[in-house]
């Protein structure tokens, strides 16, 4: 007792500091060298506690659409209901895609994945088809490429794959931030396919050791822990989207540029698109049926819609895209579905290619029709 | 506060700490920059400058209006630190870029020192005044009532927003409710009314500047509380210098002055036993109020009921699950303040009083309200209940103690809940509260004795106790439906929802 009454207390306050700040680096280092982020975003609540996400996590409001955008992989898929024991009666079918697919502005209960599901189909051998939407909301084909990548380890029997010419250009392959954040799956994959994009593209964050310590990583495990946090009122709700009382349609009026991403008319060069990652992706499903749907496009009757047919196309380069497209589909004997058209104008939401419940019903119809070559039926 | 706020109160109350013959000017300088750090933004021009400085200002005339007449010398040098300090405020005006301490950039410097000049005289003509007429303090009750009634009245607060920015020239068609966030400005109206009641009431001590400042605007407790006794946080600030038995807040040589220099430079304290204790005691409190707050609580704030979520629940069983994530936030977020309000202090040896003693755990509601938010219920006991009661129970007309104690269990409960705003459903939750407590009270005389036999079987008063604490536990969570939401309307859709409807 003597002894510590007579500790002057710079002393006894050095050591704790020192002892404090001994014990947080070896802990930050401890972490940076084991790198266990991927691991912690694997173990999940969701599908245990609370039911999957019908969704793959995606939100700029987390407060009121209670989800929110993250980067781990690993929590996304296994906050999804296709992290689920998949049952001996079931046919798997996966939906990858841009925001159309991931369902914009739609209820869960209103996406393509459930208004398959709601149709009740069955293959010939008996098994009920039962539709997972692994849609993402940013257009890049690589991005696609990389959630069909995850959808592999779930056995899926089918993979619908929605494209749209946006997604093709070759400066949208890396630019989402959901492959910038997960350099090395999407290294991997370059790599895999010989796919044609910089692997060393300064687009990817690549972390550095800092970056994997636990101070690095605070906002990753901040993320999966409020994912996991979200679930009660994913389960309470059923809501993982923040619906707006008001938006903007698409735009009616055009302006008159008849330009594509840099590209003039009058020929759309196939090498300007990614058809080499379409392609990996037909073949990285490893014969699993993949079935191509070119998703259908608001197309405007307003100011210069002699130009172009939306925001997004110049009527030249989206007329030579679907040509392009059909000569692929035909040549690789890849199984393609063009609905570019199908969807009256009145049934967009806010952009030329985010539908209405209708919008989705029609599109619905048109792939379940097609899925009787699948042998699939109501 | 935010966590790099917290990580440098700890330090400066460490250091406090361990000078501690400086302590109490260290704890005022400190809570004067506080204030003006922790202010939020406002979006009248200079507000967020002007609200802590009519903090200080505020309390420096209610000092005025208080104070013995002893140390002049002390108390001159106060003023000259007080006002130095604001004016160092303001001058960060011009740093541009670099200014830290505002959110934004402060008003010219001629204004500030034209606002100091005023407080000053007032100061003097109150301190001349009021030295023979303690009872004068009233006026400042009044003022600081009138204020808070303003402050927490959604159409009076804009309009008193629609003054400020037409004094601004900032358009007065944008003035909302909102606009004048008064950060602790609750605090300190319960601290300055306690010192100018007691003032009249003859058990004030005497006080000088600083140490009155440090005690309204004590930095660790100026925006949760605790609600600490002027008498007892005193008794801290002015323990003797084990050492050398001095008065640690003489600062009137130059000599000591050096010494304090010393003291900082060296880390050299004169108790440093006393020291580890309270630094190993409010580094704990400390950890788990951060954890309590920013882990527990910010993680229930996401699935807790709001106005938004009530609306979209789909089932019984997840609103209550939703409304028990509310409860528990609650009690997490002001707990965890408060742990980090009582460990900062710990640090620069001041021992705050406990707030919360495991409140949910209590078997009825009067217990539960004398474990939660304590030092506010105690307030009100002291300066409402007791009172009220007192001249209740001396009237001539004989009220019936039953009724004595509805006015005043009833009347104390509405005022706690319309100090957290004037809207119907602040006032539902007081008289939520405040009719349990009369029904508990009724119960407990109407039982008295019959649960003596309880004693003999043990099992059976646990659950008796137990079935106390979950009936408290449920009544004050679904008290807090009113406090959650917004309008009468949408509570008692939830209070519908919660039993099936």
């Amino acid at each position: 007792m003597a002894s510590q009454a007579s500790t002057p207390d710079f002393r006894f306050l050095r050591n704790v500091v020192l002892k404090a700040l001994a014990l947080f680096i070896a802990v930050d280092l401890l972490f940076a060298a084991v790198k266990p982020t991927p691991a912690i975003g694997r173990l999940s609540l969701y599908n245990h506690v609370f039911p999957g996400r019908q969704r793959l996590p995606y939100g700029d409001r987390p407060d009121l659409a209670y989800n929110l955008s993250l980067f781990s992989l690993e929590a996304m898929a296994a906050s999804h209901e296709i992290a689920a024991p998949k049952p001996e009666i079931e046919f798997r079918v996966v939906l990858i895609g841009d925001s159309a697919a991931w369902g914009f502005l739609l209820h869960p209960e209103e996406t393509l994945s459930a208004y398959l599901n709601a149709a009740q189909l069955r293959t010939a051998d008996g098994r009920w088809v039962r539709a997972y939407n692994l849609g993402y909301p940013t257009m890049s084909l690589t991005k696609d490429l990389l959630m069909l990548d995850i959808a592999r380890r779930y056995q899926p029997d089918l993979i619908i794959w929605l494209v749209t010419l946006e997604s093709f250009p070759r400066d949208k392959q890396l630019a989402s931030p959901i492959l910038q954040h997960n350099p090395e799956p999407v290294q991997a994959l370059i790599e895999q396919y010989g796919l044609h994009l910089d692997s060393q593209d300064p687009a990817f964050i690549v972390p550095t050791f800092w970056d994997n310590t636990l101070i690095g990583q605070r906002r990753a495990l901040a993320d999966i822990l409020r994912l996991q946090l979200y679930g009660v009122m994913w389960a309470a709700a059923g809501e993982d989207q923040y619906y707006p009382e008001t938006y903007d349609p698409p735009q009616y009026d055009l302006d008159a540029d008849p330009s594509f991403h840099g590209l003039q008319p009058p020929t759309l060069d196939p090498n300007d698109l990614a058809f080499d990652v379409l392609e990996a992706g037909v073949n990285a499903a490893n014969g699993v049926p993949v079935l191509i749907v070119n998703e259908p496009m608001y197309l405007s009757d307003g100011a210069n819609s002699d130009i172009r047919y939306n925001f997004f196309y110049p009527r030249w380069a989206y007329d030579q895209y679907r040509t392009l497209l059909a000569s692929r589909c035909g040549v690789n004997e890849w199984r393609c579905l063009d609905l570019w058209d199908l969807v009256p104008a009145e049934e967009y939401t806010n952009s030329a290619i985010h539908l209405t419940p209708t919008g989705e019903g029609l599109l619905a119809l048109k792939i379940i029709e097609r899925l009787a070559a699948f042998g699939i039926q109501r | 506060m935010t966590l790099l706020q917290i990580s440098v109160f700890v330090v400066i109350a460490a250091l406090a700490g361990l000078a501690r013959r400086w302590r109490v000017w260290i704890l005022m300088a400190a809570s004067v920059l506080a204030i003006f750090w922790m202010q939020p933004p406002t979006p009248i021009r200079n507000l967020d400058f002007w609200l802590p400085a009519a903090t200080i200002g505020l309390t420096a005339l209610v000092w005025a209006g208080t104070r013995d007449s002893g140390e002049k010398r002390e108390n001159w040098a106060g003023v000259g630190v007080l006002t130095g300090l604001v004016l160092l405020v303001g001058l960060s005006r011009y740093l541009g870029p670099l200014c830290c301490l505002t959110p934004t950039r402060p008003p010219a410097i001629l204004q500030i020192l034209a606002a100091a000049a005023i407080v000053f005289l007032l100061g003097l003509a109150i301190a001349r005044s009021f030295a023979a007429r303690p009872r004068l303090g009233e006026i400042f009750v009044v003022l600081i009532f009138g204020l808070f009634i303003v402050l927490k009245t959604a159409p009076w607060a804009q309009t008193a927003s629609a003054g400020l920015r037409s004094i601004t020239g900032q358009p007065t068609e944008l003035a909302t409710a909102f606009d004048i966030r008064w950060l602790g400005f609750s605090y300190i109206a319960f601290r300055l009314i306690h010192t100018l009641r007691d003032r009249i009431a003859g058990r004030l001590p005497d006080l000088r500047l600083h140490e009155f400042v440090a005690y309204v605007i004590f930095f660790p407790s100026f925006t949760a509380g605790p609600i600490d006794r002027v008498q007892r946080f005193l008794k801290d600030l002015r323990q003797p210098d084990l050492a050398n038995g001095k008065s640690p807040t003489r600062i009137s040589r130059l000599s000591e002055w050096r010494e304090f220099i010393k003291n900082i430079r060296l880390i050299r304290p004169a108790a440093p036993f006393a020291f580890q204790n309270d630094f190993a005691d409010g580094v704990q409190r400390i950890v788990l109020g951060v954890f309590k707050k920013f882990v527990l609580a910010d993680g229930l704030t996401l699935m807790a009921l709001n106005s938004d979520s009530a609306g979209r629940v789909t089932s019984t069983g997840w609103l209550w699950v939703l409304l028990y994530a509310y409860s528990l936030r609650l009690f997490f977020d002001f707990s965890g303040y408060t742990d980090i309000a009582i460990g900062i202090g710990r640090l620069a040896g001041i021992r705050l009083p406990e707030n919360f003693e495991r409140p949910y755990l209590k078997p009825n509601l009067t217990q539960f309200w004398n474990s939660w938010h304590i030092t506010l219920a105690q307030w009100f006991r002291a300066y409402f209940f007791n009172p009220l009661t007192r001249a209740l129970r001396g009237s001539p007309k004989n009220i019936p103690m039953p009724l004595v104690i509805f006015v005043g269990q009833l009347g104390t409960m509405l005022l706690i809940g319309l100090w957290h705003g004037v809207t119907w459903n602040f006032v539902a939750w007081g008289l939520w509260h405040g009719l349990g407590l009369f029904a508990h009270n009724r119960w407990s005389e109407a039982t008295k004795g019959r649960f003596a036999g309880l004693a003999e079987r043990p099992w059976l008063q646990k659950a008796v106790s137990v079935g106390g604490v979950l009936l408290t536990f449920h009544y004050v969570t679904l008290g807090w439906v009113w406090f959650a939401l917004p309008t009468m309307d949408s509570s008692w859709q939830v209070f519908a929802k919660l039993f099936g409807g």
